[in-house]
């Protein structure tokens, strides 16, 4: 009988150090050194159109957020516009060609954060498209007719298609 | 050979002077253009000048770029309809003279819409341009409240057609950023470009602090006025001929 239960306390004992180890195993691998590989869900998605990006792709990976949230300050406070990390500059070299798009199911930035489950807000207010693309003046007077508003119905931008609010303002 | 303290701070004052004489020489450099990578400061102001008497009745050419410029979009419900200049005809009820002016953002120097501003999200910046950080406004609207010339808009709906360099979106607050990213690239503003091409020619932008620019010469030389100097805001949009 005492024997039955001090195997059944080793065994406890047992469990309870393996599920630690298992815990921090996975804490570890989340949390990893630069040199940990990032699962990455791109197949298919257009990469960019330059060589390479403002940082090696490790580092964009996991700290484009916070390059993005501090640059977002430097712009809108101080009007520094050093392109390296401007968003507009990463959707111009990130937008596919056929889609003009980071965003849609393989764009860029939509495929990934899907992927992760990470909803961004950026592009309620940042255009997704290319600066070439919405400096055309044809937008804002002929929406119907413009390219742009042509794309962005074919397209299938869900996340930032419009839902119009009719009520009391 | 060691220096007493007396001998120490007199070295220390002179490194102090030469370090505060490196601002003083910039401020040529900085009157002539700012590398994108340099922080505006307050050695600048950017103002308009707007010659009233220029400025024809049913001539809208000023509003048509700024809605062009910045994808303010004019497919929209009229009390929801972004506006961040207008033009304001004005009769005289003795005399019958009217008269059109253009009203937007004046850029205070003293913004009442920052000072009510709950969250930080409206400022005004160095060089004396008054915006909203889209980012941190939540949309409240006191600022929209506080402005006494009207300036500001709310986006209401879900946009989807935002110009590049103009972010706009759904429950913030938005006026006349003076074309801050045409600013920033050494361009004028929209308004003024048109004015001067389609219009009457009775915008002038440029840097109220630079001695050399036409906008200063024209302050110190000609009549100006701001509209309610009683507020003492000491706005950044001055009128001539009112
Ligand atoms: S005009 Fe209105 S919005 Fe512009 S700075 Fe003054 S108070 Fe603010
Ligand atoms: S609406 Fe935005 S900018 Fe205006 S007062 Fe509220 S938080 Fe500030």
């Amino acid at each position: 009988m005492a024997m039955n239960q001090k195997k059944r306390i080793l065994g406890a004992w047992i469990t309870a150090i393996v599920a630690i180890a298992v815990c921090f195993g996975a804490a570890y691998a989340l949390s990893g050194g630069p040199d940990t590989p990032v699962p990455s869900p791109l197949t298919g998605v257009y990469l960019g159109k330059g060589k390479k990006c403002v940082a090696p792709v490790s580092v964009m990976r996991r700290y484009h957020m916070q390059f993005l949230l501090n640059q977002r300050t430097l712009t809108v406070h101080e009007g520094i516009r050093t392109k390296r990390f401007l968003l507009t500059n990463c959707v111009d070299c990130h937008a596919d060609p056929k889609t003009h798009s980071v965003l849609g199911k393989h764009g860029f930035c939509a495929s990934c954060h899907e992927y992760a489950a990470v909803q961004i807000d950026c592009f309620s207010c940042h255009s997704p498209h290319p600066q070439r693309l919405t400096a055309e003046s044809a937008i804002t007077l002929a929406p119907q007719h413009s390219r742009l508003a042509e794309m962005v119905k074919t397209t299938a931008i869900t996340q930032i298609q419009s839902d119009p609010v009719d009520g009391p303002q | 050979m060691s220096i007493d303290r007396r001998q120490f701070l007199t070295v220390g004052g002179a490194v102090l002077a030469s370090v505060a004489l490196a601002p003083g020489m910039r401020l040529i450099e900085l009157a002539q253009a700012r590398s994108p990578d340099e922080a505006v400061t307050s050695l600048q102001r950017w103002g308009m000048l707007v010659d009233t008497t220029r400025c024809a009745e049913g001539c809208s050419a000023c509003v048509t770029a700024c809605n062009k410029e910045n994808g303010l979009q004019q497919n929209v419900r009229l009390d929801i309809r972004p506006q961040w200049i207008r033009t304001v005809t004005l009769r005289d009820e003795h005399t019958g003279y009217v008269q059109t002016l253009p009203m937007m953002c004046q850029h205070c120097e003293e913004p009442p819409c920052a000072d009510v501003c709950p969250t930080g999200a409206s400022f005004r910046r160095a060089d004396g341009i008054v915006l909203v950080d889209r980012h941190i406004c939540i949309g409240c609207r006191y600022c929209m409240m506080a402005c006494p010339y009207k300036a500001r808009s709310f986006v209401h709906e879900n946009l989807t057609d935002q110009r590049a360099n103009v972010p706009r979106g759904k429950g913030t607050v938005e006026a006349c950023t003076m074309c801050v990213h045409r600013v920033d690239e050494g361009r004028i503003p929209a308004c003024v470009e048109a004015c001067n091409s389609d219009g009457g020619k009775a915008l002038t932008f440029g840097d109220m602090k630079d001695p050399a620019s036409e906008i200063a010469k024209r302050l110190a030389t000609q009549q100006s006025e701001e509209i309610r100097p009683d507020l003492a805001l000491d706005t950044g949009v001055r009128y001539q001929g009112l």
